[in-house]
């Protein structure tokens, strides 16, 4: 009906050419306006949320200071990461970082955080796109899975563990989903071996982003309360030894 | 001009009668089941892919509605494609940005929204040669009709799947909707097929099956009375 009522410069190349042309540059200008609309909000959100997360690997009760805020960009042959600093007193008591896991349907972003000795503080999902229902319990809002890694580290369980149970390792697989918990397993492994081999960098507590009311850095042994004694002073002695003030301040 | 309430009201029913049982885009038109077979391992995951797919019916149907005296047969197909993905696009990112909890829960579910055949179909079948409020009532309906289909295929599946109802609920619908988490087998292992796709394949099947019997007894008894069947 409606081809038959249709006026005969509509039945030209020209008008289809310029109708789709036009709706096309029309969807284009909304969705770049949205874009730029939404961006700034998007950002507040993520960093919100990536405050939030950040308070669930690294506790609140082992730091007085903010990661979020105390970021250090370390360069290595994997490339660039963008860690997160927990102190107590200006001395590190825990490092969090991205990782990714290369799940079933794209990337799997997680955040972990781990403390001096490689232990893992705690690991959250940042991003992914698993099924739902199936891969997405490795979200701790819906499965306390993730949590098992907590208190791990590379020696424990043994390398060869360091897998999903049906791999012979000794964390479980979800039913019907093996391949996003592998992902997780092996992002988490590889995270800690990065964090291993780039332990004296992480750890080395260079110049604090709070100006002079905390403690200065130079004196990091000394730590107000003990409360945080997780973070104990063997790695403390260990880290000074390493690294003596001399080196920190040439770093800063 | 006199504003005839009685037959739009008529007709809204009509339209609504065919997008929840008679047209159904699953049970009707057998359409949309990518997404319908991917998602359905819970009922809550049913309805958040439902709702979603819901909005963007209507505002493609609206969309579509609109701009239907301009848009030729030649190139229409592209045309509500470009519509229907910048429209999807859109819903990303403004949910994105001010409704953050409920993009987290229901995010997973945009992108298999462009996926959905239905969303083209009804642009092409309906809402182009229709007044916008026909094509608006008919998203609404066509979307709410999947919905169901959704959350009836969810429930098939979850209860012998996995013994719980509307699990993780709140994550979709808030805190205040904690009370929708049933746990109707305590303790239960869980039937793995069902949570897997061919489960879906079965259970759709069955529910298919359903309506043609439920369908074949009507017909059968409204048949020598004449076709009442539409004013119930």
């Amino acid at each position: 009906m409606t081809t038959l009522l249709q006026p005969g410069y509509r039945r030209r190349v020209g008008y289809h050419a310029t109708l789709l042309g036009g709706i096309a540059l029309l969807a284009s200008a909304v969705l770049v306006i949205a874009d730029l609309q939404t961006r700034g909000p998007i950002a507040r959100q993520e960093a919100a949320e990536l405050q939030r997360i950040l308070e669930q690997v690294l506790p609140p009760a082992m730091h007085d200071n903010r990661p979020g805020e105390d970021r250090l960009t370390l360069k290595s042959d994997e490339g660039t990461t963008l860690v997160y600093r927990a102190r107590q007193g200006g001395r590190i008591t825990g490092v969090a970082f991205r990782v990714t896991g290369r799940g079933y349907a794209g990337p799997i972003r997680l955040l972990l955080g781990v403390d001096p000795q490689g232990r893992v503080l705690g690991v959250r999902v940042l991003e992914h796109r698993e099924t739902p229902g199936l891969g997405d319990r490795i979200e701790v809002e819906r499965d306390p899975w993730i949590t098992r890694f907590d208190g791990r580290s590379l020696g424990d369980p043994p390398p060869a563990q360091w897998a999903v149970e049906k791999d012979g390792g000794i964390f479980d697989q979800f039913t019907g989903a093996t391949i996003t918990p592998r992902a997780v397993v092996q992002a988490v492994r590889d995270g800690l071996r990065w964090f291993d081999a780039h332990r004296d960098r992480l750890l080395q507590p260079d110049r604090s982003p709070r100006p002079p009311e905390t403690k200065p850095p130079a004196s990091p042994v000394r730590h107000p309360g003990g409360g945080s004694g997780q973070a104990g002073p063997v790695w403390q002695a260990r880290a000074a030894a390493i690294h003596p003030p001399s080196a920190r301040e040439t770093r800063a | 001009m006199t504003f005839a309430i009685r037959p739009l009201l008529q007709d809204y029913r009509q339209l609504f009668r065919d997008g929840l049982w008679d047209n159904n885009v699953v049970t009707g038109q057998l359409l949309a089941l990518c997404p319908l077979l991917a998602v359905t391992g819970t009922a809550t995951n049913g309805l958040g892919l439902g709702l979603a797919t819901t909005f963007v019916l209507v505002a493609s149907g609206l969309l579509v509605s609109l701009f239907r005296g301009i848009i030729t047969p030649e190139v229409r197909i592209p045309v509500f494609i470009l519509l229907i993905a910048s429209l999807v696009t859109l819903v990303d990112l403004v949910m994105n940005a001010y409704l953050y909890a409920m993009h987290q829960a229901l995010g997973l579910f945009i992108p298999l929204i462009v996926t959905n055949c239905a969303i083209l179909g009804r642009a092409e079948a309906f809402a182009s040669r229709q007044p916008v409020h026909r094509a608006v009532a008919d998203g609404l309906a066509m979307g709410l009709g999947f919905t169901l289909i959704l959350v009836v295929l969810g429930a098939v599946r979850e209860i012998p799947g996995q013994g719980t109802l509307f699990a993780d609920a709140r994550l979709l619908l808030g805190e205040g909707f904690a009370w929708m988490e049933l746990t109707l087998i305590p303790d239960y292992r869980g039937l793995l097929l069902m949570i897997l796709p061919p489960g879906a394949f079965l259970a759709l099947g069955f529910i298919l099956a359903g309506k043609r019997v439920l369908d074949a007894r009507r017909s059968a008894r409204t048949a020598p009375q004449g076709a009442t069947a539409a004013t119930p």
